[in-house]
């Protein structure tokens, strides 16, 4: 017996190395099993705390490949709503493209593509964005530019890969808008000078317009998808001599801080633009 | 600063250190992983009890694995290592010299060749370790034998080019 106990304490070191490798054996083994180990909710807990510390930490540094990530799944998801659709007159037989249809008898009428804003300026009179976006990329001319609050503007010029957008905030841009309230339109356009408000022109007199209306595009306009998000009233002015009101939208868009827009496209804009354009020949 | 202070904060260092950047480095290859935080036990007092040197090895082992989420893998190897060391340590200095003046090992203390030949070994042994275990868990040869060599190899080299821009004092021992 005495013999044990000194056997037993002459190895005690490597007894207790043992024991330390057989219990971290065991550790392992019965924690890829049960998730339930020696102190493990404990521990968890603490290196919880720093893991989330740290994932904070690191979370700026993504912020970049996260935006582009949720800009290209909003367009994803905007590709899939219900108003880029429109339903076929089946009264008439027309030829149809068959890759733009969709398997419940639509037509795909708008598509979002999203793209990067690499130039911008707010200061000019007639300001222009650059999007990395060309012909290459789908890129067209005349293509309706929404940001992720409000529209944006329109493709005016395409290079191969990227793409000119004349702003809202240019001189002579025009975009058709309505009043959300009651659908009255008019035009937004803008007067040259503070560049987070707008002017929306032509609403008549008999609209009941009061601060804070929501103002979207209207229903008219060829490259714009109707009710995108323009801006709300700020201030109402109306001019005894006129039968319109003069209101001074506050944009949705913060357009100096633009990172990320849509491009879209409309399907039928050409054909729109022509018949819009071109005055018929027999009236 | 104490041999105690100065330890405690390397426990957390080398913890941090590997959990939130050696770990989180984009692997250049399936079998490069760098580790090099079980430089704190090479680390450790010459003087340190043995039995007190498995328990420090085996709660700074497990304390990583709470950090990876698995607990054991790395407290087994470190245990072994930790078992270890104070063979090497004998066979590697001279007696009456090294371990009679300096606190812990280091390639002051114990000259280039040895202190080579001493993280070396426990290098290698550590990730062999290591290695073993995972493959037994999942089972490849080829990636065991190619994770070995190169998880060592990457190892060594960052422990050389730590050991070359954090130079420790060699501390003498003194009677007090």
């Amino acid at each position: 017996m005495k013999n044990i106990f000194l056997f037993i304490q002459r190895y005690f070191t490597f007894f207790s190395f043992l024991l330390l490798q057989v219990f971290a054996i065991i550790l392992l083994s019965s924690s890829s099993k049960t998730h339930q180990s020696f102190l493990a909710s404990g521990a968890n807990e603490v290196t919880g705390v720093i893991n989330h510390q740290y994932s904070g930490l690191r979370d700026y540094f993504n912020l970049k490949e996260t935006n582009r990530q949720l800009a290209e799944e909003n367009a994803r998801l905007r590709n899939q709503l219900a108003d880029n659709f429109l339903i076929v007159d089946k009264g008439k037989k027309i030829f149809v493209d068959s890759l733009i249809r969709d398997s419940l008898g639509r037509y795909r009428k708008y598509t979002y593509l999203p793209a990067k804003v690499i130039g911008n300026t707010v200061t000019l009179q007639t300001n222009f964005l650059f999007v990395e976006r060309g012909i290459n990329q789908g890129a067209k001319k005349g293509m309706a530019v929404y940001g992720t609050e409000g529209i944006v503007g329109v493709v005016v010029e395409t290079g191969p890969n990227i793409s000119k957008v004349m702003s809202l905030l240019h001189r002579n841009s025009k975009v058709s808008a309505m009043l959300k309230k009651d659908n009255n339109s008019g035009s937004i356009e803008w007067d040259g000078t503070d560049p987070s408000y707008l002017t929306l022109k032509n609403i008549t007199k008999s609209a009941r317009v009061s601060k804070g209306d929501t103002v979207v595009t209207s229903t008219y306009s060829a490259n714009f998808p109707s009710r995108l998000m323009v801006g709300t009233v700020a201030e109402i002015s109306s001019e005894s001599a006129s039968n319109f009101y003069t209101l001074k939208i506050k944009t949705a868009t913060n357009f100096s801080s633009i990172q990320y827009v849509y491009l879209i496209e409309n399907v039928r804009y050409s054909e729109q633009v022509q018949l819009e354009t071109n005055p018929s020949k027999n009236p | 600063m104490s041999t105690l202070l100065k330890n405690i904060i390397r426990f957390i260092f080398f913890i941090l250190f590997q959990k939130f950047i050696l770990n989180e480095v984009p692997p250049l290859h399936q079998f490069i992983i760098p580790y090099i935080y079980f430089l704190f036990i090479l680390w450790l007092p010459f003087s340190i009890n043995r039995l007190l040197l498995l328990f420090i090895s085996f709660v700074f082992g497990l304390t990583l694995d709470y950090f990876t989420g698995t607990p054991g893998l790395h407290a087994a190897p470190c245990v072994l290592i930790a078992y270890i060391r104070p063979f090497l340590l004998n066979l590697l200095i001279p007696q009456e010299t090294a371990e009679q003046s300096y606190v812990e090992p280091s390639h002051t203390s114990m000259g280039w060749a040895p202190y080579g030949v001493y993280v070396g070994i426990l290098t290698f042994v550590h990730h062999f370790y290591l290695v073993l275990i995972e493959w037994l868990q999942f089972g490849n040869f080829f990636y065991f034998i190619g994770k070995v060599a190169a998880t060592s190899a990457i190892s060594l080299l960052m422990i050389f080019i730590a050991e070359i821009l954090f130079t420790r004092k060699a501390k003498f021992r003194t009677n007090k």
